[in-house]
């Protein structure tokens, strides 16, 4: 079934597809819509579900983390402000092997207070631990809601499935609705192998001394490797139900393209009409639009980038005393390897500040006129 | 031939506490657990945040308790507990009594927002806060929960504590939840019968204990059991209920209020105060026993 709906109730529909059993959520703009529709669902019984109406995002995440040792499928969504104060709760989600899927809707941090959107609120919890799923359409965050959990699940490591303020959360588009017999057919129930249970009881996450702390840590690092690999699987599992592709990144005329994008969530979307002009403007540009960034997808991105001659890597965020965090990452990836083009490095569009396709051709005429990128950020559309 | 005498246990004899637990000698907290638990039973998860039980439990792999534990963040025992609940009966466990066990810096400081928000939506969960009076396990530093007068390392002698403890009881009355209860480890039987009223009633459970602690005391081990009845006896820390934040009862009546030097002289946190201060606090803790006194007529 085909409906138009927000960014915000494609996470709602994902959740009540995939049988969340438990949701704990605060509000949040932009993130509101998401926790009102799973309300009335909750409340009309489309889902069997429990919602625990906390009182912060702090409780939110600390009550997720509860009811998923439980053994109960868990999904709550926030944004900002919100994400940051579950910043310590979000370290336990993956030192505990809950996997709990969470909304986050891409909102720049405060001060002074923005409802706009950028990325360094999810990129900020880079090292916690998580799966970060960036989406650019209605269709795509649905559909990501439901493998987050099969891939989550699988491997009992958290996921985050991101959409920017607005630009996505706020905006309608036709999205496929899938069959619930369909979902059920591709996502078994949650069945985690140890949970809380007096029949069979055990003391989780106590005083872990040096002994074994480190053990626990490299075990969550040899499944945050696997992850790449069972994206693109269950993606394929996916696809041959659902008929669309779920995967690591998004190519956009990336075969043959000499200058390549490297972009993500919504700003990927529109660098694909740059790229039509620019290639009919004679230029071989394509887009590649990283979905995935943690974990990081190393040979997607060493693949499609030593075939082009330049790559332009867009940040809707920055590192403060660094560069953009994408582009840091590109980098380090690419670097010390044979025959990788260089690397050149946009900030642009913080605070919800627009990204235009003429934005990315601007991009294309500063990195052209260049054989090596500068120390200098490439600040583009800052009133300087 | 003799009759045999059989004893007559007041307590169940089945233990869920293991002896090789780590807390230290004297510790009224680990007694505390053990009559709760003796009261819940088997079928009960416990979530612990940071306090000194995260540590007595034992470090992973071990564990001195026969029931789950959810070792989870410290500001964060009533939130997990909840999510625990509701984790619980969506996969078909409605049985199970999920206990949220936090000291008092895990209650009355920094758990404060998370157990007014579980106890305003009535959740479904029984919260105890043994109560030690202060950080112990980070090494005696004051909480809310310090009395008025006590050193403790962030309140030196020269500058005693000269706030009164916070009434944790009276904020979690004005939650009107189903049930509150102040319990004390050297009145087992109360203690007993209090944490096993709480687990038959649906909603939001409080039991505050008090579990005094030797070594941020500065009193002696044996003391414990002894220190803990002089403060009932003292109307220092009175046992009472509270049924939906209004009906109080209080459950051991003093007829003969022992004065409080007898508690206050046995604890070397005391030692620095003068006869003025301890007659401040004197006056603190009558005023308070006259007011639950006020409470109960009402």
């Amino acid at each position: 079934m085909k409906k138009v709906i927000m960014g915000n109730h494609a996470l709602s529909y994902g959740a009540m597809l995939s049988r969340a059993q438990v949701i704990a959520a605060y509000p949040i703009t932009p993130q509101t819509q998401v926790v009102e529709l799973l309300s009335e669902m909750c409340a009309s019984k489309t889902l069997d579900a429990k919602f625990i109406k906390v009182e912060s995002e702090h409780s939110a995440m600390a009550a997720s983390l509860g009811a998923s040792l439980a053994g109960a499928r868990t999904f709550t969504a926030t944004s900002a402000q919100g994400l940051a104060l579950m910043h310590e709760l979000l370290h336990w989600a993956s030192g505990g092997r809950l996997p709990v899927v969470m909304g986050n809707i891409n909102r720049a941090m405060a001060p002074g207070w923005s409802i706009w959107t950028d990325q360094n609120d999810s990129l900020s919890q880079r090292d916690t631990g998580w799966i970060q799923f960036y989406c650019s359409s209605n269709q795509e965050v649905l559909d990501t809601v439901i493998q987050a959990f099969k891939v989550s699940e699988k491997l009992l490591i958290p996921s985050m499935v991101i959409l920017d303020a607005f630009a996505l959360s706020h905006t309608y588009e036709i999205v496929e609705i899938p069959e619930q017999k369909d979902v059920d057919a591709y996502l078994p129930p949650f069945n985690p192998p140890y949970r809380l249970t007096p029949s069979d009881p055990h003391a989780f996450f106590g005083l872990t001394g040096p002994e074994h702390y480190f053990e626990l840590r490299y075990k969550l690092q040899k499944d945050m490797e696997k992850v790449p690999a069972l994206i693109e699987e269950t993606g394929r599992e996916f696809e041959r139900i659902f008929g669309r592709t779920l995967g690591l990144v998004d190519e956009y005329m990336c075969d043959d393209a000499k200058f390549l994008f490297i972009t993500s969530g919504t700003a990927g979307y529109t660098a694909r009409v740059a790229v039509d002009d620019l290639r009919r403007e004679g230029v071989k540009a394509g887009n590649f639009r990283m979905k995935v960034f943690r974990p990081f997808p190393f040979d997607k991105v060493r693949g499609i980038a030593q075939k082009a001659k330049k790559v332009a890597v867009v940040d809707r965020n920055l590192s403060y005393g660094h560069h953009g965090i994408f582009y840091q990452e590109v980098k380090s990836a690419l670097y010390g390897r044979d025959g990788m083009p260089p690397v050149f490095g946009y900030v642009t569009g913080l605070g919800g500040r627009d990204i235009t396709p003429g934005d990315f051709k601007e991009i294309y005429r500063l990195a052209s006129s260049k054989n090596t990128p500068d120390e200098e950020i490439g600040w583009i559309g800052v009133k300087r | 031939m003799k009759k045999e005498r059989t004893m007559k246990l007041s307590l169940p004899e089945e233990e869920l506490m293991s002896p090789g637990h780590l807390a230290c000698q004297g510790c009224g907290a680990t007694l505390a657990m053990r009559y709760v638990l003796k009261a819940l039973g088997r079928k009960t998860v416990v979530c612990i945040p940071a306090c000194c039980w995260a540590v007595i439990d034992g470090p992973f792999p071990q564990s001195s308790l026969s029931v789950p534990i959810f070792h989870c963040a410290f500001e964060a025992a009533a939130s997990t507990a909840a999510g625990v609940k509701a984790g619980l009966e969506m996969v078909g466990d409605t049985e199970t009594t999920v206990l949220a066990w936090a000291g008092d810096g895990g209650t009355f400081d920094i758990g404060l927002q998370a157990l007014s928000g579980a106890a305003e939506r009535n959740d479904d969960i029984m919260y105890v806060c043994y109560d030690n009076e202060a950080y112990m396990n980070t090494g005696i530093q004051r909480s809310s929960a310090t009395p008025y007068g006590a050193w403790t390392t962030t309140t030196p002698v020269k500058h005693f504590k000269n706030r009164p403890k916070k009434d944790i009881s009276g904020i979690m009355a004005a939650h009107r939840i189903p049930y509150i209860a102040t319990a004390s480890v050297a009145f087992p039987e109360d203690l007993f019968k209090k944490a096993q009223k709480a687990k038959n009633i649906r909603g939001t459970k409080f039991l505050h204990i008090f579990a005094p602690c030797p070594s941020g005391w500065k009193s002696r081990p044996e003391d414990t059991v002894k220190l803990a009845r002089l403060a009932v006896q003292t109307a220092v820390f009175p046992l009472f209920e509270i049924e939906d934040g209004e009906k109080y009862t209080i459950n051991i009546k003093l007829k003969d209020k022992k004065p409080i030097n007898d508690y206050v002289r046995l604890q070397g946190r005391f030692r620095h105060l003068k006869e003025a201060d301890i007659a401040h606090m004197q006056a603190e803790v009558d005023r308070k026993w006259e007011k639950l006194n006020k409470n109960c007529l009402s």
